[in-house]
């Protein structure tokens, strides 16, 4: 085992455990840790396939953003010494229902999947940009679009209710 | 003689450049501290510390001896694990700044092709661990402080990193060396004038400092997210606070102000000096202007920040596309 293996192995460990920790914990502040563990793992497999730019836009967009609004939600939630709930069987049996289908789909996918031999030249920013609004503007655009949903949603779910 | 296997080699540079870093870090959060006493007092018609060492640059020496010595309290409701380690992860991403600081021609640890969109997801980092730290306390006042702070940050973030982004459409890259390369000629503070304001505020957010301190507001919070911190703990905190005043001031120096470049002395020298100045005025702003109000801070960079950001960015890409087109 050489040493790029050996830092591969880490980090695969590392993800895993986070995964693990974010279902596996009883206390919800922790369950939002080991899920920001886990993306900072995935962030590291990134750099560790010479990805920096979606290394770092893992940690500023799933990290920064994603986990910090889960956190932010659970802190004005549930305080501190409220968090060791017992869990209700049938919600675990649905989750690892959801869970396992989307394994499933995923594991489909993959072995089913012809991967394109890359031409040695790694893309960088300027590629990533230029290809964002060249080629692939319609998928980028879309995502846009799902975006401004999302955002329109969340002002008309917050504004206060007017009184008729 | 066998020559060292790379990896080892690799090890050596990231020992070596780490506790360079972290030297530098501690004696410059020293110097600060002792350099913010003084800018108070001068502004408050006061003399600040005078006794202890020559101009009393020993009293924050002093001060840091005293606070090794003390005690680790831990609040007994408090999470011990997470207690622990908010104030390592709240500190530690910060000397990740080294990494892409550039001192001179070539004097940089890495030059990224990434720039200093690695300085912003380490500062993800940090905002997780001030959040750690309000939770993990139990305390009100800790976990007011905490989302505060987060609420701020998450902001923050946004008119930050827009402003530069209008440098990166000038000089179309994110390295840091290309950048300080394109401003021979010309400073971006005066390509870039709205962008430079626009970061300097943003960035004295970021860094939770006054006009913007509402995070550790002391009328309202006690200390905010580390009220319950005491000792080494509390010192680190404290640490992270002044390092992140000095990269932030340093990249502004490096993204606007020209960085190394500058007539007579070396590179490292001018960096400094630009970077000291910017540190200066931000502590001049806290000793001027009164605390904001938690609306009007978010008013300020919801409503201000951001379009202004947006406008310059929209500016800027207009003129690019037109010198393209003449050029």
């Amino acid at each position: 085992m050489n040493l790029a293996d050996s830092v591969f192995i880490g980090l695969a460990v590392v993800t895993v455990l986070g995964a693990l920790g974010a279902v596996a914990f009883r206390a919800l502040f922790y369950n939002a840790l080991s899920l920001v563990l886990c993306l900072f793992g995935v962030a590291g497999l990134f750099i560790y396939l010479h990805a920096e730019f979606l290394a770092v836009m893992e940690v500023i967009i799933y990290i920064g953003a994603i986990s910090v609004a889960i956190i932010f939600a659970i802190m004005l939630s549930r305080p501190m010494d409220k968090s060791d709930e017992p869990r209700s069987p049938s919600a675990s049996l649905r989750g690892a229902v959801c869970a396992a289908l989307v394994f499933a789909g995923l594991w489909r996918l993959l072995s089913g999947a012809r991967w394109a031999q890359g031409s040695g030249q790694l893309p960088d920013m300027r590629d990533i940009g230029k290809a964002l609004l060249t080629t692939d503007v319609l998928p980028f655009e879309a995502v846009s679009l799902v975006l401004l949903v999302a955002i329109i949603g969340a002002l008309v779910l917050s504004s206060p209710r007017e009184r008729s | 003689m066998t020559p060292i296997p790379p990896v080892f080699e690799e090890l050596i540079r990231i020992v070596l450049y780490g506790t360079l870093a972290i030297l530098f870090v501690s004696v410059n959060a020293l110097f600060l501290v002792w350099m913010e006493r003084r800018v108070a007092a001068r502004l408050q018609l006061r003399r600040g510390p005078i006794h202890v060492g020559p101009q009393g640059l020993l009293q924050t020496v002093a001060d840091a001896v005293k606070l090794l010595t003390k005690e680790l309290v831990r609040p007994y409701a408090s999470d011990r694990f997470l207690y622990a380690l908010a104030p390592v992860l709240a500190f530690a991403p910060l000397l990740g700044a080294f990494i892409i600081l550039p001192l001179g021609p070539g004097a940089i640890i890495r030059d990224l092709n990434i720039g200093f969109l690695l300085l912003f997801s380490l500062a993800n980092i940090s905002f997780i661990g001030i959040f750690i730290a309000g939770w993990s306390s139990n305390n009100k006042y800790a976990l007011l402080g905490s989302m505060r702070a987060v609420a701020q940050n998450i902001s923050y973030e946004i008119p930050l990193m827009l402003s530069t982004m209008g440098v990166v459409l000038t000089t179309g890259t994110l390295r840091m060396t290309e950048i300080v390369a394109a401003q021979d000629r010309i400073w971006f503070i005066l390509l870039q004038p709205v962008a430079f304001l626009i970061f300097f505020c943003a960035s004295l957010a970021e860094a939770n400092r006054a006009p913007f301190d509402i995070p550790e507001a002391e009328s309202e919070l006690v200390a905010g997210f580390h009220t319950e911190y005491s000792g080494m703990r509390f010192a680190l905190f404290f640490l992270g606070e002044y390092t992140a005043i000095f990269v932030s001031s340093a990249i502004a120096a490096t993204l606007f102000l020209g960085g190394w470049q500058g007539p007579l002395l070396p590179g490292p020298v001018w960096l400094l000096l630009k970077t000291y100045l910017l540190v200066l005025i931000v502590m001049w702003i806290r000793w001027t202007f009164p605390r904001l109000r938690s609306d009007q801070l978010m008013a300020f960079a919801w409503k201000v920040l951001i379009p202004f950001a947006l406008l310059n960015l929209l500016g800027t890409a207009v003129w690019v596309s037109m010198r393209n087109l003449l050029a």
